[in-house]
């Protein structure tokens, strides 16, 4: 199978959408260079049309997205960093967030908000803030964070053929990174977690750049006869309860790990779910492995000991050996 | 250009305050190349006569708020290059301790509220530091830098209606550059001058010469009687223009596409503010000719200085995470 990288990826999923259903468009700012490559190369292809670029006016552009989507289209809006998310915020909360429900059901929102989340460009608090957890909080909201090239077009995929909106992450230091990508058309469905490593001793669940940081954990963890398994959830709303539970029972071990401010992360929502419904599988308390709770800082040092580490996810692992 | 009545301490003071910028930038570029500095680095040459010339009508308690591409802001309003650089090198000795970097740099005691990294982010706040100096009956403005990208930020037009509504000492200098990012202010508006706007939330519109700064400077200072006499707020929008890319490195995720011909470039270099203005205190013989020179030395060695002052300060303690949390 072909290697890619993870943008590649990304960029392979809008070119094949948009040749395929002629209402798929893709708007934002300098959509048309691409700041992340990932729309890059689509305007030689398809034109001004369906490759607008926008004045900075985020929210605007979100609710011209929800506009679009509540009579025809099917936009794909490009907001570059997660935190630009938070100008777009009240069309994405009081409209394309609530239009469905609110209206009776009349419409539907099929809008993909896209953009890369998290830290590791070193670029201090306002480029560096994770943003899923935000969206959670949202019930007509659905949230992707994948983890791979991959992964990150099959979901893509899905979610630009989504009726319902669709906040669609990118992790931000996973750019470069590469995998195996099929050249066939595949999708991948939303809401159905992956298992990164199998395992029998500890749950590890996580998303997004944060897989890595707990395979790296599991891997450690192996030297020493630790035999975790590595949940990847990919989509965190609405999210694979079922997988986590099913290995939950069989590990009595949870470990979950977000790149998020601790306080009603995504980590604060699966370890609640754990400790209500499989309760009585768990051997020890559930973990949660987040954020220092602290603004993002510049310095590689500092931002390096806010976000967690192998380490950190190997004394959570610990705690429930314990 | 003619600005005789602009005595020669003011031109001078605003020549040194240009100079220090183009050093600090053609450093920090330097740096960024030799791969010294984490993150992305937007530099501010070709457009120092703008914060030089406004920031020299302005007093210690003014204040000003900044963007992404804050550099140049931070040494007109009289910034120390030393903990500047080291905030950009993410030392300890930095202005935010490293926490903040180029595109967070503050400077509180100088009135400078801080660079910004959101677009259009910091203009509201400058109607904060506005209605703070109009409630305190203070002598007191308060002035903000943005884009031309950013005034097509929600931010910018509720801002200025704010202000305005509320008749407060606030100044607003667009910078028009004529790109946000890699996009043409042409293709993000329907308008040719940004200053246009100021009508439609009733208060002046100014469009100046960004790249003569004693123009600027003019422009500023009535800008300033103006709202310290209580008459409200003012739209200034400098015509400039960045002599470089929008952030630095950016050839590495242009990957070879092109967005800003070489004439057009080539066009905006010949604008340098730096060189009209050494021309023109040249050509009046205002200043000798080796005065701007020592001057020049005097500013590469503080550089050199401060350089080594970033280089050689210590990283943050890993513990200062917690640090400047709560009081
Ligand atoms: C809210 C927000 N949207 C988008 C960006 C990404 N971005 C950074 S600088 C920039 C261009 C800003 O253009 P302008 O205001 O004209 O300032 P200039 O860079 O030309 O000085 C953009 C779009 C951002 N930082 N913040
Ligand atoms: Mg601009």
């Amino acid at each position: 199978m072909p290697r890619k990288t993870y943008i590649a990826a990304v960029q392979e999923a809008l070119a094949e959408e948009m040749r395929r259903d002629p209402q798929v468009l893709l708007i934002g700012e300098d959509v048309r260079i691409g700041v992340f490559a990932g729309t890059r190369g689509l305007h030689a292809e398809f034109g001004d049309k369906r490759v607008i670029d926008t004045p900075i006016s985020e929210l605007a552009v979100a609710g011209a997205g929800i506009g679009a989507a509540v009579t025809g289209l099917r936009p794909v809006v490009d907001l570059m960093f997660g935190t630009f998310m938070f100008l777009a915020f009240d069309q994405i909360a009081n409209q394309a967030g609530a239009m469905r429900y609110m209206y009776g059901g009349q419409t539907n929102v099929p809008v993909v908000f896209m953009t890369q989340n998290g830290a590791g460009s070193s670029a201090g608090h306002h480029h560096s803030q994770s943003v899923h957890q935000f969206f959670m909080n949202m019930p007509q909201i659905k949230v992707v964070l994948p983890s791979t090239p991959y992964d990150v077009k099959g979901l893509l995929k899905s979610a630009i053929r989504d009726e319902n909106p669709v906040i669609f992450l990118n992790s931000l230091s996973l750019g470069g990174k590469r995998g195996a990508v099929p050249d066939e058309e595949y999708l991948v469905p939303l809401g159905v977690a992956d298992i990164k490593r199998a395992g029998n001793d500890v749950s590890i669940c996580a998303v997004g750049s944060a897989v890595y940081t707990a395979l790296s954990a599991a891997n450690a963890l192996a030297k020493e006869g630790i035999d975790a398994e590595v949940i990847d959830l990919r989509t965190l709303s609405p999210w694979d309860s079922d997988a986590v539970l099913e290995s939950v029972r069989k590990t009595g071990r949870f470990v979950a790990v977000d790149e998020s401010f601790p306080t009603c992360s995504a980590a604060s929502e699966w370890a609640a779910t754990v400790a209500e419904r499989a309760f009585h599988d768990l051997k020890a308390p559930v973990q949660r492995v987040n954020n220092k709770d602290v603004p993002v800082p510049f310095s590689p040092v500092l931002e390096k000991a806010v976000l967690p580490s192998a380490e950190d996810v190997i004394a959570a692992v610990r705690r429930t050996l314990e | 250009m003619d600005h005789r009545d602009i005595p020669i301490d003011v031109i001078l003071d605003i020549y040194t305050r240009i100079l220090r910028i183009r050093r600090f930038e053609e450093e920090v570029g330097k740096l960024f190349r030799q791969g010294q500095l984490p993150g992305f680095v937007h530099l501010y040459i070709g457009e120092e006569a703008v914060a030089a010339g406004v920031c020299a009508a302005l007093t210690d308690e003014d204040t000003i708020i900044s963007t992404h591409r804050g550099h140049g802001h931070v040494i007109a309003k009289g910034g120390d290059i030393k903990r500047m650089m080291a905030e950009l090198f993410g030392k300890a000795s930095g202005y935010c301790k490293g926490k903040g970097g180029s595109m967070h740099i503050a400077d509180f005691d100088i009135g400078m509220l801080g660079a910004c990294g959101i677009v259009g982010g910091g203009i509201p706040v400058a109607v904060g530091a506005g209605l703070s100096a109009w409630y305190s009956a203070s002598e007191r403005v308060s002035l903000c830098f943005f884009g031309d990208g950013a005034a097509n930020e929600g931010s910018f037009h509720e801002s200025l209606n704010l202000a305005s509504a509320l008749n407060l000492p606030v100044i607003f200098v667009c910078e028009n550059n004529q790109y946000g990012e890699f996009t043409p202010a042409s293709r993000a508006m329907n308008i040719e001058d940004i200053a246009a706007r100021a009508a439609g939330y009733g208060i002046p519109g100014i469009i100046a010469d960004g790249s003569d700064a004693l123009e600027m400077y003019r422009i500023a200072t009535a800008a300033v009687q103006r709202a310290r006499a209580g008459q409200g707020p003012t739209l200034i929008e400098a015509k400039t223009h960045r002599s470089g890319g929008h952030a630095e490195g950016e050839e590495a995720f242009l990957a070879g596409q092109q967005y800003r011909g070489e004439a057009e470039l080539a066009q905006a270099r010949a604008k340098d503010p730096l060189r009209l203005l050494h021309t023109y205190v040249a050509e009046k013989d205002l200043i000798p000719a080796d005065q701007l020179e020592s001057l020049d030395e005097g500013i590469t060695r503080a550089l050199r200085e401060a350089v080594a002052f970033a280089r050689e300060s210590p990283l943050p303690e890993v513990d200062s995470i917690y640090d400047d949390l709560w009081l």
